[in-house]
């Protein structure tokens, strides 16, 4: 399973398409400040990672937010970055102390800090224009809060594309009476997205066209593949109705390879993040998907991952090969490596390119890198939920749902191109990419949060929403209404509510609610596992209980960035 | 196209000469599917509105529950905080150039361009167009609108605006009102009716599909249509159909916003048009190469 290869960087088999690999050091380049010296990654693992993420610990912190020049893929640009590096700090915190964060901005716009999943005081969340007014040029905000949970998080800007330039970091909190998760090494391994371009150009690109950045588009040359291989009316059905509708069967991804380097750590493909371990070494994996419009399907060829943690909460360890990980999400998993070295492998769902590291025996090592999966295409299920070609209701998946969808009134405009009137409940997909590929795939139906959920009461009241929009103008709203257009959802204080989300739209939504957890029910709506992030796949209807106990306002959004920027957000009021 | 017509109606648009006219053209180029929408099994597609819904797979009896978006706000507003703005609240511009070419002729080689612009939001829009051909260092003939672009149906804008003719012959203004959008199958269409300033009326359409060869190379046939109410013997043009024009252009995508082409330009002129066309002398059926840039930002 593995190779020497002293100084030479092992090339990975070229993909169809070639993505931008990366420098082999992604650098900062000037302009470091003091922080950026102390305590590199050694306090995991003595003279370890070539990753260089700081680790800070204690109860207080300073963290400076400054524009820092940076080079990922031989071109100079301009990064956000927090003490100096990409990705922040690591934070290292204990559950039950209460912590200081100075957030101090050096730039010369607004900006500021949202901890992700953390439970805390509505002042504390970090959302310009809902929790507070932002971190003006030259001021200095103080975060103080009680951490009261404990597992792995993420920090990120909430200000414009700020997270999109590099602003985000990862969160260890020790649990108050010790670790129950026993491993001898214990890695974060934060995946992202970069692009050369201005975020607010990509923006505008897609608004113009919104296929700017997909090269899996449905051609001619595929049509006679298909022709060959199927025969000519199975691949004039397979497009026809995809044709009719206006819809494109390859919008995996609104953004690819194309403009994006995927990280690891902060370092490119042919950087290579290494975490080392010694053979026979329990690691512990803390992936956090920090995309901005990246879902990452991870996997380590030539190990068994036991996911033991998703969101900060310990789940019943399941064994898998691989996993999917929308933005926001996070999964801790243990690996038992015996070999001498290992790829951890990330492609992003439209499979235009991956991140990737190496587990490694000793430094230097690596392990052949996998070829990028073939892109597969949505399916009828992406498309029209619970039902089949005939318009007959499939037997799968209805548990849920007998009656037909309440749409919203405002679904019925030029902003939505797409309602779904019978949604597929069932929660053992792994998603479109992922299907019958012959690996053992985690869905939401292996996750298991032990000991049930936070209140035991029933729902005592029902709100659905709608996650809707339209590929072609590049709008994104809930309900129909773009957050402009939108009023705050009101929760009552202390009041145990389900929450729906149905999927509009064919692709898939981590809708994260801050503030407050989200229990995730089974189709026939047991609890399933605890959340802050909820990937919601095409054609789809889930629900979650949340019990509405933090009083303020709170952001309700689609972690994918580009959309929670054209306005998939909404308020929440609990008063 | 009951169900079109009646719709804009419905909205009040007033125009209603104009809209059976544009009704009938597209009846006539069976683009009644971008209107209507196809009922699918299990999925309501591109409506035109709530009223147009109507339950599948036989539910008549139980017409679907409808939500009021607002009503989990319980009176709530934003807080005292400015609330955040998206980028559903910004205004982005474009201009997309889509034709700039030459038409190599048997003496000398003409320009034509053929561009689009707009600024605005999501749903409403300044939208500007103009197409034109040069020749001999003159402007023979050009057509430039200022249209408000808004955003009806999924795929459907409706424009109302001016447009002002210049070149050769005398110049007229018009009052234009029409449809730009994206009829299934992806075609792209724009039907636009005019009412001029010396009581012409006109109606112009145009239809463009792109063909992928590969994610770069794309062929791009295209048909663009004249007609006129009555004949406006100042300007040569007979009534009815006027003028046709067909193209087939294959551009390769250096990258997504500039893309060099070559192609085939068929040009017509139809009825008392080609009628004024013979008696000067003119060619009433050309057939051209041309080579140009397509280009946006």
């Amino acid at each position: 399973m593995w190779r020497m290869h002293q100084s030479s960087i092992v090339l990975p088999n070229l993909p169809r398409r070639r993505f931008v690999q990366g420098l082999a050091a992604g650098s900062i380049l000037l302009g470091l400040t003091p922080y950026l010296r102390p305590a590199w990654a050694q306090e995991t693992a003595p003279g370890a990672v070539t990753g260089t993420v700081a680790i800070l610990t204690g109860k207080e912190f300073e963290l400076t937010i400054a524009e820092t020049p940076v080079n990922f893929t031989a071109v100079p640009r301009m990064a956000t970055t927090v003490n100096g590096s990409i990705p922040a700090p690591t934070l290292r915190w204990r559950e039950g102390d209460t912590v200081t964060i100075r957030v101090t901005n050096r730039m010369s716009t607004s900006t500021s800090i949202h901890w992700h999943g953390i439970i805390l005081p509505y002042q504390m969340d970090g959302v310009p224009g809902v929790s507070f007014p932002g971190i003006a040029p030259g001021e200095t905000f103080t975060y103080r809060f009680k951490v009261r949970q404990a597992g792995t998080y993420w920090y990120h800007s909430h200000s414009g594309f700020q997270e999109q330039t590099g602003l985000y970091g990862s969160i260890i909190i020790d649990p108050a009476g010790g670790e129950t998760i026993r491993a001898d090494r214990d890695y974060v391994v934060q995946l992202s997205d970069w692009t050369d371009e201005d975020p607010m150009t990509v923006f505008a690109k897609l608004k113009k066209n919104s296929d700017y950045y997909n090269f899996i588009r449905p051609t001619v040359g595929d049509f006679f593949r298909d022709v060959s291989t199927e025969g000519l009316s199975s691949a004039l059905a397979k497009r026809s109705m995809w044709n009719r509708m206006r819809m494109n069967p390859t919008d995996l991804a609104d953004i690819s390879g194309y403009t994006y380097t995927y990280l690891m750590n902060g370092a490119t493909p042919l950087g290579n993040w290494t975490g080392l371990f010694r053979a026979g070494e329990r690691v512990r994996l803390r992936f956090i998907s920090s995309g901005t419009q990246s879902f990452f399907d991870v996997r380590i060829p030539g190990l068994k991952m036991t996911v033991v943690q998703t969101d900060g909460q310990n789940v019943e360890p399941v064994t898998v090969d691989e996993f999917r990980c929308g933005p926001g999400e996070t999964y801790d998993v243990l690996v038992e490596p015996r070999d001498e070295a290992y790829t951890i492998f990330a492609q992003s769902m439209d499979r235009s390119g991956y991140a990737r590291g190496t587990l490694a025996a000793r430094a230097g090592l690596t392990a052949p890198v996998p070829e990028l999966d073939k892109p597969q295409w949505l399916t009828m299920s992406d498309m029209m939920g619970a039902m089949n070609h005939d318009g007959q209701a499939m037997s799968g998946g209805m548990s849920m749902t007998a009656a037909p969808a309440r749409h919203a009134k405002t679904e019925y405009g030029p902003g939505v191109d797409m309602r779904v009137d019978y949604p597929r409940t069932n929660l053992d997909d792994p998603g479109v990419g992922l299907r019958d590929n012959g690996r053992r795939v985690l869905t939401y139906a292996d996750l298991h949060t032990p000991g049930g959920p936070l209140d035991p009461r029933g729902p005592e009241r029902e709100i659905e929403l709608h996650l809707t929009g339209n590929m072609e103008r590049y709008t994104w709203s809930l309900d129909g209404l773009e957050f402009g257009k939108s009023t705050p959802v009101h929760f009552q204080p202390g009041e145990r509510l389900r929450v729906i989300l149905h999927n509009d739209t064919m692709m898939t939504h981590p809708m994260h609610m801050h503030g407050m957890w989200q229990e995730l029910e089974s189709p026939d709506g047991g609890f399933q596992v605890r959340k802050h992030t909820i990937n919601v796949q095409p054609a789809q209807r889930v629900s979650f209980l949340v019990t509405a106990d933090a009083l303020g306002r709170w952001a309700w959004h689609c972690h994918l960035l580009y959309h929670m920027e054209a306005g998939m957000f909404r308020e929440v009021v609990v008063a | 196209m009951i169900r079109a017509s009646s719709v804009l109606m419905n909205r009040k648009i007033g125009m209603k000469r104009r809209v059976i006219v544009i009704t009938a053209v597209l009846t006539m180029t069976g683009l009644s599917p971008a209107w209507a929408q196809h009922a699918m099994p299990g999925m309501n597609h591109d409506t035109m509105s709530g009223m147009s819904m109507k339950p599948d797979m036989g539910h008549e009896s139980m017409p679907p529950p409808i939500r009021d978006p607002h009503a989990y706000s319980d009176g709530y507003d934003f807080g005292p905080i400015p609330r955040p703005r998206f980028a559903d609240e910004h205004k982005f511009a474009s201009l997309l150039v889509d034709r700039l070419e030459g038409v190599r002729t048997s003496d000398n080689t003409a320009m034509a361009y053929d561009l689009q612009a707009w600024y605005g939001r999501d749903y409403d829009r300044v939208v500007l167009k103009a197409e034109g051909d040069v020749d001999g260092g003159k402007l023979q003939e050009a057509r430039s609108e200022l249209l408000w672009g808004r955003a009806i149906t999924t795929y459907w804008d409706t424009q109302l605006g001016v447009r002002y003719d210049s070149g050769v012959d005398p110049g007229r203004s018009w009052l234009a009102f029409g449809v730009q959008g994206l009829a299934p199958y992806w075609f792209e269409v724009e039907a636009v009716g005019y009412m001029s300033d010396t009581g012409h009326s006109a109606l112009r359409l145009d239809v463009t599909y792109d063909l992928l060869f590969t994610q770069r190379l794309i062929l791009q046939p295209r048909l663009g249509a004249n007609f006129y109410g009555k004949r406006d013997a100042a300007r040569s043009l007979g009534s009815g159909l006027s003028d046709l024009a067909a193209g087939i252009r294959l551009r390769y995508e250096i990258r997504r916003e500039f893309a060099p082409y070559i192609g085939v330009a068929w040009a017509g002129k139809y009825g008392g048009t080609a009628d004024y066309a013979r008696s000067a002398g003119l060619d009433v059926r050309k057939t051209q190469v041309v080579a140009g840039v397509r280009f946006w930002f």
